[in-house]
């Protein structure tokens, strides 16, 4: 019996996210075997085996959009090759597809999983972020067949192999009912889920009109940007740069707040983070509390210095 | 337009929280309960709008003990026609879809909309096991729907951006901020919940797939390093040098 890891290259590559699953998968399966699915066609999916794959599979052409063709192709891979353990990205489609898989296979599910599990007598014992953030639950999955999710960055990917063959893998795939009729992406830097450095602006700005100071500074950092939830109550910024308890969840290694107070359901969603920078000119905002650096002073004489400071960084690196 | 909603009780978003000392259980004491906010604002008032245009009935289904009711109640209040308590503690997300597919696989809903997760324990698992064990097409995170007669387009949260899908039938339906916008319970709303139905029907049997071994919290932070707003520099030879983030 094997480990399958579920993979989905970004426009025909596998990056980081990827090699990271397969590392989390050879980690989960010990002794036994980690195979790697790839849906989709990936001209570095060889790759997989430098990071932890034993055997790598690709099916093309799966509607991956819809979890009912998804979970059966995923199901039906398991079984064919199989399989104890199904490990799949916590992403829009692995969450809309992993409860699903859990079904068909009988399988207990854990999502969301940022450690790799431990294996103690036939059951897996996962680790998990729970309320928003605010504390962690380890479970263990007692069924025989098991289903984990995994946040991205919860591992960094290892070389612990070589480069491998890929095996084509049968499978049917039935034709989707769910249509797609138009696709939106709306920023070049990493999603917020996955970004690795994020810089994050509140109420402090004062008003739209300011925020290309912060745009700089996560230019300059090359950083995805987030916001509070005030701002984007108050449409300054698009919702899905909310990060907290009721936006998004993140765990960047670097998230700097500016113009942030820090109420809790904020610090929820973002007390994860590696190191946290927080800037703001009230020295009593509740969110110097949960930093690891920080500088009292006004944002606007502070952000484009920083801004600055970090492009002489790069330029000498 | 027959629409059920699944409705959660959470702890309210300010809730500090703690556990018992073996860390199993989550420790109640001083929490108040609100109802889940992407199944109250988003969902059930999304249902409740449809039903409005559209005509057709909302029913509100909750798994969980007497204790819920006051969250029935409000959602009876916001505009539910009536609502279904599965009598039973929901253990884990398997246990809570199981009663859900029980109730719902003879009814016929149009639609079966959730909350994209809870706010404690964030798994959003139960819509797709629901969709699974009821055979229907399921879309998460969806912030957008428009229902033309059998057809639903359906907009959706994705990484970096979002995906517009379309399909036609019953589905199952989570539903993420923008969905709708929050409604305050008016005080008419409020006195018919009273005389709205809630059924109250026993568990069918389905075991836990997962056990609690137990909770944490995150580890304490050492303590901030603050930097004077006249020398950024150090604060990039930090992060560059000691942290090694930049």
């Amino acid at each position: 019996m094997s480990v399958l890891v579920i993979v989905e290259p970004n426009n025909g590559t596998i990056n980081k996210g990827g090699f990271e699953l397969a590392t989390f998968g050879k980690l989960t399966a010990g002794q036994d075997k980690c195979l790697v699915l790839v849906v989709g066609k990936a001209s570095n999916a060889g790759d997989l085996g430098i990071y932890g794959a034993d055997e790598v599979y690709e099916i093309d052409q799966v509607p991956v959009h819809d979890s009912a063709v998804y979970s059966k192709v995923i199901a039906d891979a398991s079984e064919k090759l199989s399989c104890h353990t199904v490990i799949i990205k916590a992403n829009a489609n692995g969450k809309a597809t992993a409860g699903r898989v859990a079904i068909k296979l009988g399988a207990g599910l854990v999502s969301a999983a940022n450690s790799v599990p431990e294996s103690t007598g036939g059951q897996l014992q996962v680790k998990r972020g729970v309320f928003s953030g605010k504390a962690f639950a380890t479970y263990a999955i007692t069924t025989d067949k098991k289903v984990i999710t995994v946040l991205g960055n919860s591992i960094q990917p290892k070389e612990m192999g070589s480069a491998t063959s890929v095996q084509s893998l049968q499978v049917d795939v039935p034709p989707s009912t769910i249509e797609v009729v138009a696709k939106e992406t709306l920023s070049g830097r990493a999603p917020l889920p996955e970004a690795e450095l994020v810089v994050s602006g509140g109420r402090g700005f004062k008003g739209p009109e300011n925020w290309n100071i912060l745009l700089d500074l996560a230019d300059a950092l090359d950083a995805t940007t987030a916001c509070s939830r005030p701002v984007a109550d108050a449409d300054w910024r698009p919702h899905h740069e909310h990060v907290g308890q009721t936006g998004i969840a993140i765990r960047p290694n670097l998230y700097i707040a500016v113009g942030i107070s820090g109420a809790i359901q904020h610090l929820a969603g973002v007390n994860n983070s590696k190191t946290i920078v927080v800037i703001n000119k009230d020295p009593e905002a509740p969110f110097f509390k949960a930093a690891d650096y920080g500088i009292v002073g006004d944002l606007f004489e502070v952000v484009p210095k920083l801004t600055e400071e970090i492009k002489k960084l790069k330029a000498g690196a | 337009m027959k629409t059920l909603v699944c409705i959660s009780k959470t702890p309210d978003t300010t809730s500090k929280i703690s556990f018992s000392s073996d860390g199993k259980n989550f420790n109640t004491d001083g929490i108040s309960f609100i109802m889940n906010p992407y199944d109250e604002w988003y969902a059930l008032v999304r249902a409740v709008e449809l039903k409005e245009k559209l005509g057709g009935t909302v029913t509100v289904i909750n798994v969980g003990d007497a204790s819920n009711d006051i969250v029935i109640r409000k959602a009876l209040a916001i505009g539910a026609d009536d609502a279904i308590r599965v009598d039973a503690n929901p253990i884990d997300s398997f246990f809570v879809a199981s009663q859900i597919a029980a109730v719902a696989k003879d009814k016929s809903y149009d639609i079966i909309f959730l909350g994209k997760e809870t706010i404690d324990y964030n798994g959003a698992e139960v819509g797709a096991m629901l969709a699974e064990m009821l055979d229907l097409p399921y879309v998460s995170f969806a912030n957008k729907l428009e229902v033309d007669g059998d057809a639903k387009t359906i907009r959706r949260e994705i990484e970096g951006g979002t995906e517009t899908l379309k399909l036609s039938g019953p589905c199952v339906i989570s539903a993420a901020k923008d969905m709708a916008q929050q409604r305050i319970p008016n005080m008419q709303g409020i006195l018919m919940s009273k005389r709205k139905p809630l059924e109250v029907v026993t568990p069918v049997g389905a075991s836990s797939r997962i056990e609690v071994i137990k909770h944490d919290l995150p580890p304490a932070k050492k303590g901030v390093t603050l930097v004077d707003a006249g020398n950024v520099a150090e604060l990039v030879r930090l992060l560059h040098e000691e942290a090694k983030v930049i």
